[in-house]
C-alpha cells in the first residue's frame, strides 16, 4: 500500500466523520460569488429548500475559478469535500481519475441525460462512461459583439469572412473610432486566438492543433497566419488595452467608442444591463470565418463522493434540480449562456441566446462543437496556460509570427 | 548571560528546579510549532520538487526533471530577473523616501500627528481593491495621463502600466506606496531615540546640519536600516496581490514575479512539482540573504 | 526607553522649512490619493464611472453604494452584503492576535533574561519562519487541520494566524526586552520571585508600546489576509477579506465598481481605525524596542 493511497483513506475516513454534519444538506463551492449570477445561482438554492435539502454556501471567487481550485485542493487534503463544485472542463476529469467524485449514472439513466446533452459536453461531465457532473450551461466564445448605430452610420454590413472583417474595422478606424474593443489579459487574447485558429484552419486544425496538441500541426504556417491575424487585430486596438477588464471593453461597444468586440456570450449581460437589445441597439454574430463552428466552454456542478446515505440523497437532488428544464432556463436567461441540454424552448430567450442555441444544436449535430482553449475546454490546464503564455507574449509584441508559432511548440512540449 | 543555572545550583528541591526547567518549558511549544508547521513543511515542499506531483502530491519520484523543467520555462527566468529589478529597487527607494520623511518629519512639524497616520495608513490596506484604484490611476485613458491633459498638460505622458519594459516600475511605484511609510515610522522611532547631547556637542564643535546627519544621526540608526532589510525584503520576496491586482502579471508576462509563478504553477497549471522546485530556489534565496544576516545580527549578541 | 524626545538639536534655516513642509505636504498627497479614488468612486452612480469618469469628482452623490455594500450585495447565493462576515473577522482576528502575543511576550521574556545554551539558534529559526512562502504550506496544513478535526472552521484559522504570527510576535519582544535591564529581573530573583511573577509583575508593566506593535502588526496582517481565510474557512465562517473578494470579483457578471470600492473602505476601516488610534504608540513602540535590533 502507497502513502498516498493511505492518505487518501484517510481521508475518506474522515469525510465519513465529518459529513454527519452536513446530511439533508449540500455544501457548493463555487465562484458565482456576486451581482446577477450569484442571484441565478439563488433560484437553484430555493428550489431545493423547497424540497427540504439545505444549502451551505461556499463560495470563492478569484482568477477565473482558480482560487476556488486551490481551496477545493485543501478541503479534500483536509478530508472535508464539498458535495458538489463548480468545475470547467478537465477539471472534473482529473478529479474523478483521482476517484474524488460521485457515480450519478442510476439518476442520469431515469432522466435520461445521455439524449439531451451535446456528446462534446458528456466528453467532460462523464469519466470512464460514468456520469459524475450535472452540466448548467454552454457558453460559446466565437461571438463577435456590434454597435448597430456605429456600423449605420459607417455603412457596415454584417461581415461573414475575414477580409470584410478587416475592411469593416479598418473604416471603424479612418473615421476615429476603436475598431476593436479589446482587453489585455491572458484569457481575453486566447479567446480571440483560438476563433483565429478555427478561422484559418477550420475544424480539423483546431482539432489536431488545440485537442490533440500535434506538434507538426502547432507549428504549422496554418498557425503562423493565425499568429499574423492576430497582429491585423492588434493594429486595430486602442492603445490602453493593456490589462483592461473584458466588461469595460464591453461598454466601449456599448458606448459606441468602439465598433466591435470579440468575447463569449456572457459578454451580452453587460449589454443588456445597459438598457440595450439584441438585434436592436447591438447585434452578434459569429467571429468571421469560424461559422457553422461553436467554441464553447461549460460550468458544472462536479459531486464528490459523500458516504452518508441523506447526504447522498440531497446531493442526487441537487443534481436532478440542476438538469431541470426549469433551473436551466433560469439560469441562463440570467447569465447570457444557452442551456446545457438540446431539448428546451428557446423562445424565452432574446434574438442571440435564440441563434446560440440553434446553432449550439447543429453544431453538435454536425460534429463541429469544440472545447474552447482559452477555456480550458481543449488541453489540460497546464498546456492551457502555457499556450497563454506564447499567445499573450506575441500579442504583446515580444514575437513575430513565426518565432510565436516555433514557441508554442516548446511551451506545449514542457507543459506536458 | 547564563546566570540560571548559577541560581539553580544548591537549592535542588522541587521549585527550584521548576524554575529552573520553566523558560524551557515555555519556549518548548513554540519550538515544536516551528519544527513542524515551518520546517517540517519545507521538507515536504522539498520532497515534493522531486517528485511527479500535478493536481495532489504523489510520490513518484524523477529526480531532478522538475529542476530541469523550470529553468526551461521562459517565464521563470524573466519572474526571476523581475525579482531582481522589483525587490532591488523597491528596498531602495521604500529606505531613502521612509528616511527623508522620518528626518523632515522630525524637525518639529507643526501637524506631525496628523501627517504621520497618513504616511503610514497604506500598510493596513490590503491590496484586493487599491488595487483597482492604482490600476486606473496609472492607466492613460482615465487616469493621471488623462486628467493632466484635461488640465491642459497636453504633452504629458505616462503609459508605463501598458508598457512591457516599464510595467514593473509601475508595480514598484505601488509597493513603495504601500509600505514606504511604514520604513518611515521605523526610521523616526530611530530618530526619536538619538541622544541630544551628542548631537548638541556637535554643533558646538561648529559641525553643518549635513554633517551632523551624515557622521552621527544615519550610522545611530544602524538597526533601524536592518529592521527596514529584513522586513522589505520579506514584502518583496512574498509579494503576490499586489502584482496579481495591479497588471495580473502583464502585459504579456512582462511582470511575473516567483511568487506569481509558484502559485500559478501549483494552483492553476496543475504541476505542483514544478510549482515546489520553484517554491525550493525561492526559499533557497531567501536563506542565501537572510542567513548571512541573522548570523551577524545574533552572533553580535553574545 | 525613555519617553518621545521632542526637542531636536538640528537646527535649520527658514527657507528649509518651507521646502520641508512642501516635501512632507506632496508626499502627503501622494499617500492618499488612492484612497481619494476609492472613496469619491464609492459615492458615485456607477453609470459616471463606466461613462469614463473615473478620477472625476461625482456629479451626483449617492451613498447607495456603502448600503449595498454593506447590507444588500450579493456574497454568493446569499443577498447579504458584508455585514455577517464582519463578525467572522473579529472572532478571528481578535483571539488569534491575543495568543500570539502572549506566547511572543513568553519567548522574549525567555530569550533575553533566561538564556541556556542553544537560545540564540532557537531564535535564529524561529526568525526565520517569518520569510516562509505562505503558499507552501497550503496542502500539508489543509492535511495536519483535517487530522485535527477543525479544517473550514475559525478554530483552524485561528491556529493557522496563530503559528505563524510567533516568528514576528517574538522578534518584536526579544528586541524590546533586551534593552530592559536584567539587574531588575536578577534582584526580584534574589527576592524569590518566579519566573511568572517576574514576567507578571516586573516585565508586563512596562510593555505598552511593545504590545502595541504586536497588536498591530499582527491584527493588520490577520485582518487583511485572504489565503489562508478563503482556504481553511470558506462558506459561513469566511473573514470579511474573502467575502470582499467574492463581492468585487465577478467572473462574467456586471462589475459595481462603486459598490466594490464602498466595500473595500468597510472591510478596511478596522485596521485604519487601529492605524489611527494606536499609530503613535506604533513609533513609541518600535523606538523603544525593535529598531535597537
Amino acid at each position: 500500500m502507497t502513502l498516498m493511497r493511505k492518505l487518501q483513506m484517510g481521508a475518506a475516513a474522515l469525510a465519513l466523520s465529518t459529513s454527519v454534519a452536513s446530511a439533508q444538506g449540500v455544501e457548493v463551492l463555487h465562484w458565482w460569488t456576486s451581482g446577477g449570477e450569484a442571484a441565478a445561482l439563488n433560484v437553484l438554492k430555493q428550489d431545493l429548500e423547497g424540497q427540504g435539502v439545505s444549502w451551505t454556501d461556499m463560495p470563492v471567487a478569484g482568477g477565473g475559478g482558480s482560487d476556488a481550485m486551490t481551496v477545493l485542493r485543501a478541503r479534500v487534503t483536509a478530508g472535508d469535500p464539498p458535495t458538489a463544485v463548480q468545475m470547467l472542463g478537465f477539471a472534473i476529469q482529473d478529479w474523478a481519475a483521482e476517484g474524488a467524485l460521485a457515480n450519478l449514472d442510476t439518476l442520469a439513466d431515469e432522466q435520461g441525460w445521455e439524449a439531451v446533452v451535446p456528446e462534446a459536453l458528456q466528453r467532460f461531465a462523464r469519466y470512464d462512461g460514468h456520469w459524475v457532473a450535472a452540466p448548467v450551461n454552454v457558453h460559446s466564445t466565437n461571438w463577435v459583439w456590434a454597435n448597430t448605430a456605429l456600423m449605420e452610420e459607417l455603412g457596415i454590413s454584417q461581415p461573414t469572412t475575414w477580409d470584410e472583417f478587416v475592411a469593416a474595422m479598418q473604416a471603424a478606424q479612418d473615421a476615429g473610432y476603436t475598431a476593436l474593443a479589446h482587453g489585455g489579459q491572458a484569457w481575453q487574447d486566447a479567446t480571440v486566438f483560438e476563433s483565429m485558429v478555427m478561422g484559418v484552419g477550420g475544424p480539423e486544425f483546431y482539432q489536431a492543433s488545440m485537442v490533440d496538441l500535434d506538434p507538426e500541426a502547432l507549428g504549422s504556417d496554418q498557425m503562423v497566419e493565425a499568429f499574423q491575424r492576430m497582429e491585423t487585430l492588434r493594429g486595430f486596438v486602442d492603445d490602453n488595452f493593456s490589462g483592461r477588464d473584458w466588461n469595460l471593453a464591453s461598454a466601449m461597444v456599448i458606448n459606441g467608442e468602439a465598433l466591435f468586440q470579440i468575447m463569449g456570450d456572457w459578454a451580452k449581460g453587460e449589454f443588456v444591463n445597459a438598457g440595450q437589445t439584441a438585434g436592436q441597439e447591438f447585434q452578434c454574430f459569429r467571429v468571421p470565418g469560424t461559422e457553422g463552428t461553436v467554441t464553447f466552454n461549460s460550468d458544472e456542478f462536479a459531486m464528490f463522493n459523500v458516504s452518508d446515505p441523506a447526504a447522498q440523497e440531497a446531493q442526487l437532488a441537487m443534481a436532478s434540480a440542476v438538469m431541470s428544464p426549469e433551473f436551466q432556463i433560469a439560469f441562463n436567461l440570467v447569465k447570457g449562456s444557452v442551456p446545457a441540454r438540446t431539448d428546451i424552448p428557446s423562445d424565452q430567450f432574446d434574438a442571440c441566446g435564440q441563434m446560440g442555441m440553434a446553432q449550439l444544436a447543429a453544431a453538435s449535430a454536425g460534429g463541429t462543437l469544440f472545447g474552447s482553449m482559452a477555456h480550458g475546454h481543449a488541453n489540460p490546464p497546464s498546456v492551457q496556460n502555457a499556450m497563454y503564455d506564447v499567445i499573450t507574449a506575441h500579442f504583446n509584441g515580444e514575437y513575430d509570427a513565426e518565432t510565436a508559432a516555433a514557441e508554442l511548440v516548446t511551451a506545449v512540449e514542457i507543459a506536458q | 548571560m547564563a546566570a540560571t543555572d548559577g541560581f539553580a545550583g544548591s537549592g535542588a528541591d522541587f521549585r527550584t528546579r521548576l524554575q529552573n526547567w520553566l523558560p524551557k518549558i515555555v519556549l518548548a511549544p513554540s519550538f515544536a510549532i516551528m519544527v513542524i508547521f515551518v520546517y517540517g513543511f519545507i521538507a515536504f515542499t522539498i520532497y515534493l520538487s522531486f517528485t511527479d506531483s500535478r493536481m495532489l502530491p504523489s510520490f513518484g519520484w524523477v529526480g531532478w526533471d522538475n529542476y530541469d523543467r523550470l529553468f526551461r520555462i521562459r517565464e521563470w527566468n524573466v519572474a526571476i530577473k523581475n525579482l531582481a529589478i522589483f525587490a532591488s529597487l523597491y528596498i531602495v527607494i521604500s529606505t531613502i523616501i521612509g528616511l527623508l520623511l522620518a528626518i523632515f518629519l522630525d524637525q518639529k512639524i507643526r501637524g506631525e500627528g496628523v501627517l504621520r497616520p497618513i504616511f503610514l495608513y497604506p500598510m493596513a490596506l490590503s491590496f484586493i481593491v487599491t488595487g483597482t484604484a492604482w490600476k486606473w490611476f496609472l492607466d492613460p485613458g482615465i487616469g493621471i495621463e488623462n486628467t493632466m491633459h484635461l488640465w491642459g498638460f497636453e504633452n504629458f505622458s505616462f503609459d508605463w502600466i501598458k508598457d512591457r519594459e516599464m510595467a514593473i516600475y509601475t508595480v514598484v511605484i505601488a509597493a513603495v506606496w504601500q509600505s514606504s511609510g511604514f520604513v518611515m515610522a521605523m526610521f523616526l522611532a530611530g530618530l526619536r531615540g538619538i541622544d541630544n547631547e551628542i548631537l548638541k556637542a556637535a554643533q558646538m564643535d561648529g559641525a553643518s546640519n549635513f554633517q551632523l546627519y551624515r557622521r552621527i544621526i544615519l550610522p545611530q540608526l544602524r538597526p533601524a536600516f536592518l529592521s527596514a532589510f529584513v522586513i522589505l525584503s520579506h514584502l518583496a520576496i512574498k509579494s503576490y496581490d499586489l502584482v496579481i491586482a495591479l497588471t495580473g502579471g502583464g502585459p504579456g508576462n512582462a511582470t511575473a514575479l516567483p511568487a506569481t509563478f509558484m502559485y500559478s504553477y501549483t494552483f492553476t497549471r496543475n504541476q505542483m512539482g514544478i510549482g515546489a522546485s520553484s517554491a525550493v530556489i525561492m526559499l533557497m534565496t531567501i536563506a542565501a540573504i537572510m542567513i548571512p544576516y541573522l548570523y551577524a545580527e545574533l552572533k553580535e549578541k553574545k | 526607553m525613555a519617553a518621545a524626545s521632542t526637542e531636536n538639536a538640528v537646527r535649520s534655516s527658514n527657507a528649509a522649512r518651507v521646502f520641508v513642509y512642501l516635501f512632507l505636504l506632496l508626499f502627503a498627497l501622494f499617500y492618499l490619493l488612492p484612497f481619494l479614488i476609492m472613496l469619491l468612486n464609492s459615492l458615485k452612480p456607477l453609470e459616471e464611472i463606466t461613462g469614463g469618469g473615473m478620477i472625476a469628482l461625482p456629479r451626483q452623490w449617492t451613498i447607495e453604494p456603502w448600503l449595498s455594500a454593506w447590507s444588500t450585495a450579493q456574497i454568493g447565493v446569499q443577498p447579504t452584503g458584508l455585514r455577517p462576515y464582519f463578525m467572522n473577522s473579529i472572532m478571528m482576528a481578535v483571539p488569534a492576535v491575543v495568543m500570539s502575543t502572549v506566547v511572543g511576550a513568553l519567548n522574549g521574556y525567555v530569550l533575553t533574561k533566561w538564556r541556556f545554551r542553544g537560545d540564540t539558534l532557537i531564535f535564529g529559526l524561529l526568525l526565520f519562519s517569518c520569510f516562509i512562502p505562505f503558499q507552501i504550506v497550503l496542502i500539508p496544513m489543509a492535511r495536519i487541520l483535517g487530522i485535527l478535526q477543525i479544517a473550514g472552521t475559525t478554530p483552524g484559522l485561528i491556529l493557522v494566524h496563530f503559528v505563524y504570527g510567533i516568528g514576528f510576535t517574538t522578534l518584536y519582544f526579544r528586541n524590546y526586552y533586551a534593552a530592559f535591564p536584567t539587574e531588575l529581573v536578577r534582584a526580584a530573583q534574589i527576592d524569590g520571585a518566579g519566573f511568572f511573577q517576574i514576567f507578571w509583575r516586573i516585565m508586563l508593566p512596562s510593555s505598552g508600546p511593545i504590545i502595541a506593535v504586536s497588536f498591530i502588526w499582527q491584527f493588520t496582517n490577520i485582518w487583511n489576509d485572504f489565503l489562508f481565510g478563503a482556504s481553511f474557512a470558506s462558506g459561513d465562517a469566511a473573514p470579511m477579506t474573502v467575502a470582499l473578494n467574492n463581492l468585487v470579483n465577478s467572473s462574467t457578471g456586471v462589475r459595481e465598481y462603486n459598490v466594490h470600492f464602498a466595500g473595500a473602505i468597510m472591510a478596511a476601516a478596522p485596521t485604519l481605525l487601529v492605524y489611527i488610534v494606536a499609530g503613535r504608540y506604533f513609533v513609541r513602540g518600535l523606538m523603544a524596542g525593535s529598531v535597537k535590533g
